[in-house]
């Protein structure tokens, strides 16, 4: 992390705040704690934030704020960071069914570590996650902290669709496909699920800075969350993560 | 309310409006009106608030039969509009008629017009825009480019049409040329780039490739040197950023564009000039120069100052009417349709 954080302009409308040049726990929680200090001081004139790995981008309205406002007040916030008080983080359930139709190349990353199938299910279940940025299309997350045993490339030749709610590994990450798209990823399984869905009340399920955790499904239990989730019944499970520094800003 | 009929679809034919904000944190794509400024004048024309629905069409534009009467508005590149075969004035709201045709030519200068409709276009608010991002399949019409036999709502309008026809444009805000000059902040990334590199990209002219759409324009040119190459880990993207990976050439990120991307951005166009951008097409040349922030926000009011007198100058015209209504008679033995508007006074 940076000693002091950079300020970048990035065009006349929005400037970048850039806290180091590294992805890492540290900088990813100060990029948490500053989105939440801009967030409950409602500074006038900024339209949105966009946390990113290691910066935060800030989209203002030039009308509103000038340049040399918006940035002395936020250097002024960046000088109280200490006293701000972060919600503890949440950590979202992402059911999975894994294996089968649903996850044709867990035999790969199994074959490729050398492990047998409940193994890879078991590491990969055993982790919270970290979202550090969501990304790429709408509601894909960017994750950390995957255990480099289930660690397995991508493949040769890319799928041209892979379902929405698919779990797959590219080398050392592990995400989801919130909407169809085409990719490279191992498919290790498929959660019911929807990360997306522009009519929902909160259209996307994650945001950066919380944690997922995987949780092992059979396929009944599949159907049953894929009707629920149809009737407007299923009630998204999540909890306050727990034992992480009990975060007063960052420094 | 009123109805629009697409015959034909263009080659390119959305409902936009000026973006969907708020989401970006979360990777949904802003998208909205390529053209900002056109957009606006289109629906402060025709009486809307500025941020209406409305459509954006390119190169090609489409042919819509009107259901119903209403006031129109076109503003933007001049794709050559007739109304049942007359040509149509740019920039001046006029009364379309129920069954009358619009229909585009082809290109006489810029790449996209739009077309406001007086009440505009009644789709689905989708996270807080009407904007269609076909990429994503989200917003607008059913998240897709209009096709032929779409039929589309419009909206009632508060304000009398006979009072909302003939609003003008009385000061042409860009023009459309095949040689641009675009005024660029550099950063965010500029130290990621040599001095060399830095000089090649102010002093040198890029054409604008095929390769040109709704979320970016590819450029070409005299490459551009990187200290160690065009990649950084992912962050933010601004409209009108312009990213140059490794090969050296520069992208300029556009409505569409993705939330946040890994490759370095040498500059961005400022907010006034994007227009320009929006209205360049395959071929046009491009040289950039750089300014300063103070200037770029400057200019900015400048234009915002010009936008708004506009809208002063329109609503001042505007009536509000209580009922329309609508009578067959005949005169001489000849059939007259007459409408009739009850105005609040």
């Amino acid at each position: 992390m940076y000693e002091k954080t950079k300020y970048l302009m990035a065009g006349d409308k929005a400037l970048t705040m850039e806290f180091g040049n590294s992805i890492s726990k540290e900088v990813n929680n100060k990029i948490r704690s500053i989105t939440v200090a801009i967030e409950t001081r409602n500074i006038k004139g900024i339209v949105e934030l966009v946390p990113t790995y290691r910066s935060l981008m800030i989209h203002y309205n030039p009308l509103k704020i000038s340049y040399d406002e918006l940035i002395n007040a936020l250097k002024q916030l960046e000088r109280q960071l200490e006293t701000i008080e972060l919600p503890a983080a949440q950590v979202v359930e992402i059911p999975t069914l894994y294996g089968g139709e649903y996850g044709p190349d867990i035999e790969n990353v199994a074959n490729h570590n050398q492990l047998k199938l409940e193994d890879v299910i078991n590491i990969h279940t055993s982790n919270e996650y970290l979202i550090y940025m969501l990304g790429f299309t709408p509601g894909f997350p960017y994750l950390g902290g995957m255990d480099p045993k289930i660690a397995t490339p991508r493949l040769e030749s890319p799928r041209t669709k892979i379902n929405a709610g698919s779990v797959g590994i590219a080398g050392g990450q592990t995400g989801i496909y919130p909407i169809d798209s085409p990719g490279g990823w191992q498919i290790i399984g498929r959660t019911p699920i929807p990360l997306f869905d522009s009519q929902r009340e909160i259209p996307i399920l994650l945001k950066a800075g919380n944690y997922i955790i995987f949780r092992s499904i059979g396929e009944n239990e599949y159907k049953e969350i894929e009707e629920a989730v149809k009737k407007g019944t299923y009630h998204y499970k999540s909890y306050p993560k727990k034992g992480v520094s009990e975060q007063h800003g960052t420094n | 309310m009123g109805q629009i009929k697409i015959i034909k679809p263009g080659l390119l034919t959305t409902v936009q409006d000026l973006g969907r904000y708020g989401y970006q944190q979360y990777g949904v794509t802003v998208s909205g009106v390529m053209d900002n400024v056109s957009a606006r004048l289109a629906n402060i024309l025709v009486g809307n608030d500025e941020g209406e629905g409305l459509l954006e069409i390119t190169m090609l534009g489409p042919e819509i039969e009107f259901l119903e009467a209403m006031v129109i508005a076109i503003t933007g590149g001049d794709l050559f509009p007739i109304l049942n075969n007359n040509a149509v004035a740019m920039g001046k709201s006029l009364l379309v008629k129920k069954g009358d045709k619009l229909a585009f030519k082809g290109v006489k200068n810029g790449c996209r017009s739009y077309i406001a409709f007086s009440g505009g276009i009644e789709v689905p608010i989708i996270m807080g825009s009407k904007s269609t991002f076909t990429r994503g399949n989200i917003g607008g019409y059913e998240g897709r480019a209009l096709k032929a036999g779409d039929t589309l709502p419009i909206g009632n309008h508060k304000v009398s049409l006979s009072s909302l026809v003939g609003n003008e444009i009385y000061e042409n805000l860009y023009e459309y040329k095949n040689n641009i000059e675009l005024r660029i902040l550099l950063g965010p990334q500029e130290h990621a780039f040599t001095e060399k590199g830095l000089q090649t990209f102010l002093t040198n002219e890029y054409s604008v490739t095929n390769e040109c759409d709704r979320m970016g324009y590819r450029l070409q040119g005299e490459k551009i040197e990187h200290e160690d190459g065009g990649d950084i880990i992912s962050d933010g993207i601004a409209m009108g950023a312009i990213q140059v990976p490794s090969h050296g050439n520069p992208i300029i990120m556009m409505a569409d564009r993705q939330t946040t991307g890994g490759y370095t951005k040498i500059g961005n166009i400022i907010t006034v000039d994007l227009p320009k951008v929006a209205q360049a097409k395959a071929g046009d040349k491009i040289a950039f120069k750089e300014v300063t922030i103070e200037e770029a926000h400057h200019w900015l009011k400048e234009l915002e100052g010009k936008i708004d007198s506009l809208k002063q100058q329109c609503r001042t015209k505007q009536k509000e009417v209580i009922k329309t209504r609508e009578f067959h008679i005949r005169v001489n033995g000849k059939p007259y349709q007459v409408m009739v508007e009850e105005l609040k006074s």
